[in-house]
């Protein structure tokens, strides 16, 4: 299987899913520099986190212009899995490839912690590995990771179970009713991380590629990066 | 021409540094401010010389790039010179 991992001025977390996506992969993704125009053929693209061009006039709304984001879109259409991980998935939806949009958190500070995640689909290649309902830990690391979208949408969303993670509580319950800050960021109906109608693009905020070794005190996030290998490869 | 592009949250859209610059200002004891909306405003020159060309110019700008019509609502200013 052959991962590419875009690279834009100002991602962070590029060389770290390189690694936590190369050790369940076995060899490493490819680096594609955000100039580039075309991506050599692939079978997954991750979309990192980080401050693409600094976050300038909105998050991720620089990164979605450039060129190599039109041969994202134009591959994602034919079908090839995409993932945006933090400000990928702020860049995935400045371009269209998913609906709603990331502000700024409620509480308007960047958070910096582990959170409780509640699996809420397990039919796509992203998610297939964990189990319906199952609460994950994975860390989040951001200022604008407030998911919004309309009404109408929301509930299209949850009505056909595009919604692949949500925020809640260590025991699985309901962020709103949990407390402690459960929802960190204010996200409409608690949402972590949503899939595009094929399936086939996932955005999230959480960032798995950091909790992808038991050495760094988890291993939650790679479940998603074997399950990728195991689909794709 | 020059133009100026305001950029804010839409209404209905939480605006959370807003609410922050309202309840400061309330705080500093300037009572009656409601509805405090924090924005942006773009600045630029354009070589294009008719007006209604360049709105529509800077219309097609806001819809691609300047605003996010998701969550925020913009408005466009063209002035001689």
């Amino acid at each position: 299987m052959k991962a590419s991992v875009i690279v834009f001025p100002g991602s962070n977390c590029d060389r770290d899913v390189q690694v936590a996506l190369g050790q369940s992969i076995g060899n490493a993704p490819d680096m594609v520099w955000h100039g580039e125009a075309e991506i050599p053929e692939t079978d997954l693209i991750v979309v990192p986190g980080g401050f693409s061009y600094g976050d300038y006039l909105r998050s991720g709304a620089m990164a979605a212009q450039s060129p190599v984001m039109r041969d994202v879109v134009a591959k994602a259409k034919k079908g090839v899995p995409v993932l945006g991980i933090c400000n990928g998935f702020q860049v995935l939806t400045e371009c269209g490839l998913l609906p709603g949009a990331l502000m700024r958190n409620a509480g308007l500070k960047f958070v910096c912690k582990d959170v409780h995640l509640s699996v809420e689909e397990t039919e796509s290649v992203f998610t297939g590995g964990y189990e319906k309902g199952q609460v994950i830990r994975i860390p989040i690391a951001h200022h604008d990771g407030n998911y919004y979208a309309d009404d109408e949408t929301l509930d299209r969303l949850e009505g056909d179970g595009l919604v692949a993670f949500s925020y809640c509580g260590p025991d699985g319950g309901k962020a709103s009713k949990s407390g402690n800050g459960a929802n960190p960021n204010g996200s409409a109906r608690d949402i972590a991380g949503i899939l595009s109608d094929t399936r086939t693009v996932l955005g999230m905020m959480p960032h798995p590629e950091r909790l992808s070794d038991p050495a760094l005190g988890g291993n939650d996030g790679r479940v998603l990066f074997d399950h990728l290998v195991k689909a794709l490869g | 021409m020059k133009a100026k592009v305001h950029v804010t949250l839409k209404q209905g859209v939480l605006d959370p540094q807003g609410k922050a610059v309202e309840n400061a200002l309330a705080a500093l004891g300037f009572g009656g401010v409601t509805g405090v909306r924090q924005g942006k405003v773009i600045e630029f020159e354009l070589s294009q010389t008719d007006p209604e060309k360049a709105q529509v110019q800077v219309e097609e700008m806001c819809k691609k790039l300047l605003a996010n019509t998701v969550i925020e609502d913009y408005a466009i200013d063209i002035a001689e010179g």
